[in-house]
């Protein structure tokens, strides 16, 4: 019998329960006033455009659906990106970031058989499900600082020094999970530095893209930065929170290379992972992105909703400089560092950051 | 210069010991069909219905649930019930309404990635729990069953099943190499119209396979990716698996409903495992799931709802049943016409398997020089095997198919001809 996942397990006990009080703090979903899933607008739009193309239910090529795989690579790196105009980069679409991320580990284990993936510590509960069933190795690197509650630099970039030549280094785009702590630029460049001179590769896990600072260029300059060095760069994507299309499954794996070549030989292995796993992604979801990034208008409006979105996330902000009470940005509080004299104190900072903040 | 700059000058280059791969065999079909601009191209390759007019079609029940879905709210809180009602449903059409086995929760099932992705989940639960086995696919088989059992790390064997001179089941051959396999030995079927082939074992047939495998112990796990479509009735067509289940096997299915319910690129299916008891039952699931978790989460929702809607609404699911038996009948129609435009062209070769065969595909018996051929000076499209999607097939482009087949077969209707004269 199978232990239940930490994360869906909460929101599988929460389903199960039926007290009319109840309330779910496990998923990191983002939630409406009324704690339903937030369907944002132009999702709805996008949805309605699709009803009324009546689109066929045909399958898609492996790769997935063509112009979602053109909009999301630019979104990632930018219209303009010389590696997009140079065809340098190979983008599959997956089953959002966990399949995503399943594709690059299978590909890792074929390629680089013993190369290990090093992931923060903490990270995201299911990375390491991802890497071992894949039969990849993993190690971490330090990152989160209980002291200070802040980013352990020094023990980072040791780490990833440390590390076998040629190693994998996972890392969250924007918007850490579950820290919410995210290097400043200037560290971004050292993190880069060493990766270099390690001669590891950059392995960049992106679930919040415009959900960390409201801003979609923002929240991708990591990326953009690592790519503009001339560094061959794999980028998992999802759109499960910032258009809500968690039950949709949608998202890409990205392998920036060094040549059109190289990316047309990745991708065609990419494909071959993917065919025997399940053939062809899902097309729904897909469609929706690729209506949603490809018009102008949807766009704009959904850059508008995301800032929305993200400044309900200016809550939190409030609890930390406000009431000096530290959280993840999408909202994620975590109890075991709360103890019972405190509880109070967290009451009125909740209190306050729900009435207070518009 | 600075560190900064000097690592910038040395340029990594990672992929370049990544070779090429290979062109997925019935895929490349397709992109070659799509390059080709010839007006009167026929896409015989990818196994998708097509109407009369070569156009896919969405059916009307699939209509009737979609805007049955887009009126209603949609709470997360359904995202289990709808799946459980999905998988609920499917398994009603596997093992039977009233089967017990479903009435005592007797079974794991969960939402699966259409066939593929269900088959692909039953392969790492085999490795998971039976690491030192094998599974035996019969010969020949949809390709990918090799690249997913393959991927899942479990070793391979073929049995043989299509008589290539009689262009039906090599049933003594099937019976010896199932009796001849290890006891235990896992067996991949087909339960209704066999894919490459359309040829599937008769009733009486299908029982002495289901006795044979009592005897060994075999566990057999059923692909069912055309259910409805080898008889125009789905209660008929799930006849083989009903069979091995009143004689008591414990077995796995994968069922699709890419092309029953036309839902292809929605990715929808269902895998479902039998067991002894509820426990047991639980157990498997919770390890299934668990194998999904890392592998893609969990599946895309559209789809759920869509077939979990059909299904469970008595009067779009009717709707269902006869367009699946209108499908059918347009596919049985194009093996009649097929077959009826070679006889009259005079051919001297035998095609009564054409009608012979059932559901999707006709294994043709072309060889692939003639499958070349077809495609270079006909723009007629088919994977090198000679299988032939008959739903591609229509009553404008009938006829162009049977003279090209035709033509190219001219040179083995010659030998035919030789050979009759020299016995």
């Amino acid at each position: 019998m199978a232990p239940p996942d930490p994360i869906l397990g909460v929101s599988e006990a929460f389903k199960a329960d039926n007290h009319e009080l109840k309330l779910n703090l496990g998923v990191g979903a983002y939630r409406t006033e009324e704690l339903q899933p937030y369907v944002l607008n132009v999702v709805k739009k996008a949805d309605q455009l699709l009803l009324e193309k009546g689109e066929n239910r045909e399958y898609l090529p492996i790769e997935g659906l063509a112009a979602f795989n053109k909009v999301t690579a630019e979104l990632l790196l930018g219209a303009d990106n010389p590696v997009i105009k140079q065809q340098k980069v190979a983008t599959v679409q997956g089953l959002s970031g966990t399949g995503s991320l399943r594709l690059a580990a299978a590909l890792i284990e074929r390629y680089f058989p013993g190369a290990q993936v090093l992931i923060s510590s903490p990270t995201w509960g299911n990375h390491k499900n991802i890497f071992n069933d894949a039969r990849v190795p993993w190690s971490e690197y330090r990152y989160y600082d209980p002291k200070t509650v802040g980013l352990d630099f020094e023990g980072m970039i040791s780490d990833i020094k440390a590390a076998p030549e040629g190693s994998f280094i996972l890392l969250h785009g924007c918007a850490h999970n579950p820290t919410g702590i995210d290097p400043t630029p200037e560290q971004w460049e050292k993190i880069a530095d060493v990766i270099q001179e390690k001669n590891h590769i950059p392995f960049f896990d992106i679930a919040y893209q415009g959900f960390a600072s409201g801003s979609l260029d923002a929240d991708a300059s990591s990326v953009r930065m690592f790519v503009a060095r001339g560094m061959e760069v794999v980028a998992a994507q999802s759109y499960s929170k910032n258009l809500g299309l968690y039950a949709e499954r949608i998202g890409a794996i990205n392998v920036v290379c060094s040549s059109p070549d190289a990316a047309a030989r990745v991708k065609s292995q990419l494909k071959r992972i993917a065919r025997p796993m399940y053939s062809n992604p899902p097309v729904h979801g897909a469609r929706i992105v690729a209506n949603v990034v490809g018009d102008p208008t949807l766009f704009k409006e959904w850059n508008e909703e995301m800032e929305m979105m993200a400044g309900r996330i200016k809550n939190c902000d409030n609890m930390t400089n406000k009431w000096h009470v530290y959280m993840t940005k999408d909202g994620r509080i975590s109890l075991a560092g709360l103890s019972l004299a405190k509880c109070e104190y967290l009451a009125d900072a909740i209190i306050d950051s729900y009435h207070n903040v518009s | 210069m600075s560190t900064s700059t000097v690592a910038r000058a040395r340029a990594i280059r990672w992929w370049d010991h990544v070779t090429p791969a290979p062109k997925d065999p019935i895929n490349s079909v397709t992109e070659a069909f799509l390059a080709d601009p010839c007006p009167y191209k026929i896409n015989l390759g990818v196994g998708a219905y097509r109407d009369d007019e070569g156009k896919p079609i969405v059916l009307q029940c699939v209509r009737e649930a979609q805007a049955k879905i887009e009126s209603s709210n949609f709470l997360e809180s359904n995202s289990t019930a709808v799946s459980s009602k999905l998988v609920e449903e499917s398994a009603k059409l596997v093992y039977g309404e009233d089967s017990d086995v479903i009435k005592e929760g007797r079974f794991a099932g969960v939402p699966a990635l259409s066939g593929t992705g269900a088959c692909h989940l039953f392969a790492e639960l085999q490795r998971r729990l039976y690491p030192n086995s094998r599974i035996y696919l019969p010969d020949p088989t949809w390709s990918n069953h090799h690249n997913i059992w393959r991927d899942a790390h479990v070793a391979k064997k073929t049995f043989r099943y299509y008589h290539p001179d009689s262009k039906g089941l090599d049933f003594m051959a099937l019976m010896d190499d199932v009796k001849n396999a290890p006891d235990g030995s896992f067996f991949l079927l087909h339960p209704c119209a066999h894919n490459p082939t359309g040829v599937d074992p008769s009733y009486e047939q299908w029982k002495e396979i289901s006795s044979l495998f009592k005897v060994k112990n075999h566990f057999p796990f059923f692909d069912m990716a055309y259910q409805g479509f080898a008889s125009g009735d789905l209660e008929r067509d799930a006849r083989a698996i009903r069979i091995f289940l009143e004689d008591g096997h414990l077995i796995g299915c994968a069922q699709s409903f890419a092309k029953n319910m036309g839902l292809y690129g929605h990715r929808v299916g269902c895998l479902s495992v039998l067991c002894d008891d509820k426990t047991q039952a639980v157990a498997i699931k919770s390890q299934l799931q668990q194998i999904a978790r890392t592998m893609y989460g969990s599946p895309p929702i559209h789809g759920i709802l869509l077939v979990s809607k059909i299904l469970s609404d008595p009067d779009i699911k009717a709707t269902w049943l006869k367009e699946v038996k209108v499908m059918a009948t347009r596919v049985q129609r194009m093996r009649a016409a097929l077959r009826d435009s070679l006889e009259k062209l005079g051919s001297s070769l035998d095609w009564q398997h054409i009608t012979n065969q059932v559901g999707m595909f006709c294994f043709s018996g072309l060889t692939p020089d003639e499958v070349d051929r077809l495609a270079k000076e006909f723009h007629i499209y088919m994977t090198y095997d000679g299988r032939i999607s008959m739903a591609g097939v229509t009553t404008k482009n009938v006829d162009y198919l049977a003279n090209a087949i035709h033509e190219v077969t001219a040179s083995d209707q010659d030998a035919k001809v030789l050979c009759n004269l020299r016995a």
